[in-house]
């Protein structure tokens, strides 16, 4: 393929225009994209760093740090119960990941290739539940919470997080199931397999990139998670990362922006790693969840 | 019949693989969906269990001046915000699709407000609106375009817009990246053929993109639609509500009315209200969008 053919397949027709034509009706828009989206990450870490001084005087160009300090995180770390929050977010994410990545691998299995009886219903069911949003569930499930005696533990996140996250990693699995051949699966049966040694030993290993690309999703999910965490639990000993900046850095009418931004980058820095190491995989179970 | 034999029959064990996924589903999702609209009916408060009371809580919103707004700035906020998010979202996606240095360092990049929890960005927006302290006013008076600070989040309309343009920052990232997919499966001679044939830029958009990027379109704003309906974090986050209750969503009002007003009746009603508009909405999106691709002679889907 010629530079010019795959620069054609990659871009469209672009590789006719002109030079400063490209910069007007590309490159400027998309720096213009980039600094409005990342704008608000730059602040945050401005913030985060800058002493108290500097936060409140209108005089000094906000845009920099004179003297960057480590008080917030200070503050953050060893006078907040903010350790806690990140290790029950840990927890209640990585726990509830897991209970539903092995669901949805069942139940996708089940439903893509055991075809037993109703498994068209139950793949519509699914993606019907997958619609469903959270905000209309949460003051019925906080009853359900309630009489089940869940109320304020991490139980009540780690099992309630898995009815958003179930549907959507299930509706992905089936997509990735769906692609791989079924003549595998048939040689396997001839030769004497169980479904169940069929589903650990042929379908799990050609479904990784599927499964790490559910994992990362669902992960991201619970950690996000906010309104849930907001109704199930109380106490600050079980309070997740968003859930304990919102409630209890902010006290009062004198806001600490240098805790609560130190507080936010600090809670978004997980997710951000983790994604930044596994992009594709994010992407392809996002647009893979979207296109089916 | 061995009790291998019994395992290996698809019905008992695909019943057996659906067991933890069902159950989960069945406890804490299918039955708090009945549970909910159960109790939209009752006069059930926290700690005591309600009775039914018929259509009172309804009848009640119905005359609530607060929940009627809570709707007006519902309707309000998803319609504005899904459709910038669209547009925004559509022209990012088309520039990604260019030849650009650092392609994937930037498609990476882009994403990044939509991965980042809510609740924690939107604090830094809440920052970047402060009345006092706003980096956006301190820029604006530099700039000579105003003298005094803007108080965003203070005064209804401007609470309104700024909030929805928060709510687009976090969207529009997602639109964009999901319409990229798509773009990326328009094959290029389609473009070059329509060219051969004299067509503009705008033409080649209009007859060729377009059409091709509908389906992808309707799901992906039927998923928008669907997000902003039912945003609760951000509003939470920034205003809960205010100022005098210009920025409340059926959402956030069924919170503050459910869990700290106790009226798990009452806010479980409003919650109820919005699956019609929900539905409604999915409805309107994914047909209104998909018929489109119909009519242009693109096969179901």
């Amino acid at each position: 393929m010629s530079e010019k053919e795959k620069a054609a397949s990659e871009g469209g027709m672009d590789y006719l225009d002109s030079l400063p034509r490209r910069w007007v009706v590309t490159y400027i828009p998309v720096l213009v994209f980039l600094f409005v989206l990342l704008f608000p990450f730059y602040w945050m870490g401005m913030t985060a760093f800058k002493p108290d001084a500097e936060l409140l005087s209108k005089a000094a160009n906000p845009f920099w740090i004179h003297s960057p300090t480590l008080a917030h995180f200070e503050k953050l770390l060893f006078h907040t119960a903010y350790p806690d929050w990140m290790w029950n977010t840990i927890i209640v994410s990585v726990v509830s990941t897991f209970v539903s990545l092995i669901s949805s691998v069942l139940a996708a299995y089940a439903i893509e290739r055991l075809r037993f009886k109703g498994s068209r219903l139950t793949g519509m069911g699914i993606f019907l539940a997958y619609l469903v949003p959270p905000s209309i569930l949460f003051i019925p499930l906080a009853a359900i919470v309630f009489k089940l005696g869940l109320f304020d533990t991490r139980w009540a996140l780690i099992l309630t997080y898995p009815t958003f996250l179930i549907p959507f990693c299930t509706w992905l699995l089936m997509g990735y199931f769906r692609s791989i051949p079924y003549e595998l699966e048939e040689c396997a049966l001839i030769d004497g397999a169980t479904r169940w040694q069929i589903l650990v030993k042929i379908i799990l290993p050609l479904a990784v990139p599927g499964l790490i690309s559910a994992g990362i999703f669902a992960f991201t999910l619970s950690w996000n998670e906010f309104i849930y965490a907001l109704t199930f639990v109380s106490s600050s000993e079980v309070k997740t990362v968003p859930v304990g900046v919102i409630t209890e850095l902010v006290e009062g009418d004198v806001y600490h922006w240098g805790a609560l931004m130190a507080g936010a980058l600090l809670g978004s820095l997980p997710v951000a790693v983790l994604y930044s190491f596994f992009v594709e995989y994010y992407v392809s179970g996002m647009t893979g969840a979207v296109k089916e | 019949m061995s009790l291998s034999r019994f395992f290996d029959n698809r019905n008992v064990l695909g019943l057996l693989f659906m067991l933890p996924a069902g159950a989960l589903l069945i406890v804490f999702l299918t039955y708090p969906l009945g549970l909910g609209t159960w109790l939209g009916f009752t006069d059930t408060k926290i700690g005591r269990d309600g009775v039914w009371v018929g259509l009172d809580n309804y009848e009640f919103l119905f005359g609530d001046s607060v929940a009627r707004l809570s709707l007006f700035n519902t309707l309000f906020y998803t319609v504005v915000a899904s459709v910038i998010k669209f547009v925004l979202g559509l022209w990012l996606a088309l520039l990604l699709n260019k030849n650009l240095p650092f392609k994937a360092f930037l498609r990476a990049i882009v994403l990044l407000p939509f991965i980042v929890p809510t609740a924690l960005s939107a604090i830094a927006f809440w920052w970047l609106y402060d009345a006092q302290f706003s980096v956006l006013s301190w820029a604006l008076v530099k700039m000579g375009l105003i003298t005094t600070y803007v108080d965003f989040l203070g005064e209804p309309w401007l609470a309104r817009l700024s909030t929805i343009a928060a709510n687009v920052w976090r969207g529009v990232p997602f639109v964009a990246i999901t319409l990229l997919a798509g773009l990326q499966t328009i094959p290029a001679s389609l473009y070059e053929a329509a060219s051969l044939d004299g067509a503009t830029e705008w033409q080649r958009f209009w007859h060729v993109t377009l059409p091709m990027l509908t389906p992808i379109i309707a799901v992906v704003m039927t998923f928008s639609v669907l997000f902003t309906f039912t945003d609760f974090q951000l509003i939470y986050v920034l205003t809960r509500g205010g100022p005098l209750n210009a920025t409340h969503l059926m959402a956030t009002l069924s919170f503050q009315r459910a869990i700290p007003g106790g009226a798990l009746g009452e806010g479980a009603a409003l919650a109820t209200a919005m699956v019609p508009f929900l539905l409604a909405a999915i409805l309107f999106s994914y047909f209104g969008l998909q018929r489109r691709a119909w009519q242009q002679g693109a096969s179901d889907k």
